[in-house]
């Protein structure tokens, strides 16, 4: 399964070591604790935020991910506040850059 | 272990000039041959260029430009912390015993292509670094309850710094109210919090215990060495409002040299924005965290300028490639007491602090007479 294709049709998936069976962050083939082979999974999408800052009327945030891997989005809906639960309802690649819209959850 | 030595430097102006790399390259090397007594072409053992530009092969276009076949030549690149990761591989020549000369040579353009880490993906579409910077800032304010205007600190008195620097970039003064009135580029960074990106290049020369003499009677001693890579992906950093690459890098530099923070009297920070200066500050333990901004304050209202005193890279300006040299430049010069209106009086211990990507990365050295 290739990430960026997937991510491509918003698909957000995971790479989790077989062995370890620790999500490895940024994707990749490999483990980067026992470097043995990962498997891809779908991501909940579900997170919480980290910080959070505006630019112009666009609020962005890192935001954790799975309690594991963190990412840095747009929040589309929603007025953000620190460890805030929210969800990545749109993700993709556009100019070579990824994206993740987030939504703030109540 | 052999002792290293800087025998000597050599500098151009940071400015936005459109230069060719190498002709930046180039300028910055006749500088230091024209200020270095009794240097030879052959007296070079090894040219290491330190760069994020494109054009390939610089150090050996260096080298045959100003009539050098060296030993060893090649090119070091690490982003904003290249500089150092250059001295740091020439110290490691010279104490090997592989050269016993090094020229290193730094250089970038205002328009380089390291400014940006296209790989870090995990920034989605923030890749550019002030939001890495806001972030950071947001952070490191709302957990020591610091306002925009504690920070618009750092600029002010860099600022102020740099006009007594004839390399800055900047040669003018603002005030709190320039920062806070400057653009807003978000809600917790202004255009004045932020270093340049601009044109310029910085040479040094490195040189074993055995030769030093050579060139100089006053050689400045390379004692202390720390470097630590985390990551490379911002969002990796375990906190945003402290630095785990400079807190390791600098203990490990301080360890080396059998230094500690109250024994520094001049430090170059790398403070590509405001918050950057405190949060470093507080990592390599110069103030407990958090109070960084607090010895900000104390030096500013003392017109101390042991921290940055060439202005910073708000100040002087950030040519990636030669920012770290000019900073050890800087220290060499606090110590030969050589800094004209920038001098800190009576320095002995000097610091460097360089780094890449948010802090990803960390070089620390330590620098004494």
């Amino acid at each position: 399964m290739n990430f960026e294709l997937e991510l491509k049709r918003g698909n957000f998936l995971l790479s989790e070591c077989n062995h370890c069976k620790k999500i490895v962050w940024p994707p990749s083939e490999f483990c980067n604790q026992c470097l043995g082979k990962n498997s891809w999974r779908k991501c909940s999408n579900m997170g919480k935020i980290l910080e959070f800052s505006k630019k112009e009327n666009i609020y962005f945030c890192v935001a954790e991910i799975e309690n594991s891997i963190k990412i840095i989005g747009e929040i589309v809906s929603g007025i953000p506040k620190i460890d805030q639960p929210i969800k990545i309802i749109d993700c993709g690649i556009v100019d070579n850059n990824y994206f993740f819209k987030i939504r703030v959850l109540d | 272990m052999p002792k290293v030595a800087i025998v000597g430097h050599g500098q151009t102006k940071f400015s936005k000039e459109d230069l060719k790399i190498e002709s930046i390259l180039l300028h910055a090397t006749k500088n230091l041959f024209d200020s270095t007594s009794n240097l030879s072409q052959k007296d070079i053992d090894a040219v290491l260029v330190s760069t994020n530009n494109n054009s390939k092969y610089l150090s050996a276009v260096l080298s045959e430009m100003a009539g050098i076949q060296p030993k060893i030549s090649h090119s070091i690149e690490s982003l904003c912390n290249s500089g150092t990761n250059a001295i740091v591989a020439a110290y490691s020549y010279i104490v090997s015993g592989l050269a016993e000369v090094v020229l290193i040579s730094g250089a970038e353009r205002y328009d380089s292509p390291g400014q940006i880490l296209e790989w870090d993906n995990l920034r989605g579409e923030f890749k550019h670094p002030i939001f890495w910077a806001s972030i950071f800032s947001k952070s490191y304010k709302r957990k020591y309850s610091l306002s925009d205007e504690d920070l618009a600190l750092v600029s002010v008195k860099n600022h102020k710094q740099s006009i007594h620097n004839p390399n800055a970039i900047s040669q003018k003064a603002v005030s709190i109210k320039d920062v806070l009135n400057s653009k807003k580029l978000t809600d917790d960074l202004r255009l004045l919090d932020c270093s340049r990106p601009c044109t310029g290049g910085s040479s040094i020369l490195l040189a074993s215990e055995n030769i030093c003499s050579t060139f100089t009677d006053t050689p400045i001693w390379i004692t202390g060495i720390g470097q630590k890579t985390t990551s490379a992906s911002f969002t990796k950093n375990p906190s945003f409002d402290n630095m785990e690459s400079t807190i390791q890098a600098a203990k490990s530099a301080f360890q080396m040299s059998k230094q500690k923070p109250s024994n520094v009297d001049v430090m170059e920070i790398h403070d590509a924005f405001s918050v950057c200066e405190p949060m470093a500050l507080d990592s390599m333990g110069f103030s407990k965290q958090g109070g960084g901004i607090e010895l900000v304050k104390e030096v500013y209202l003392t017109e101390n300028s042991k921290i940055n005193p060439r202005g910073g890279l708000i100040g002087s300006g950030h040519p990636l490639g030669a920012t770290g040299i000019a900073q050890t430049i800087e220290i060499t010069q606090q110590l030969h007491s050589q800094a004209g209106k920038r001098q800190v009086d009576h320095a002995k211990v000097g610091l460097v602090h360089n780094m890449s990507a948010a802090a990803t990365s960390s070089t620390v050295l330590v620098l004494e007479k």
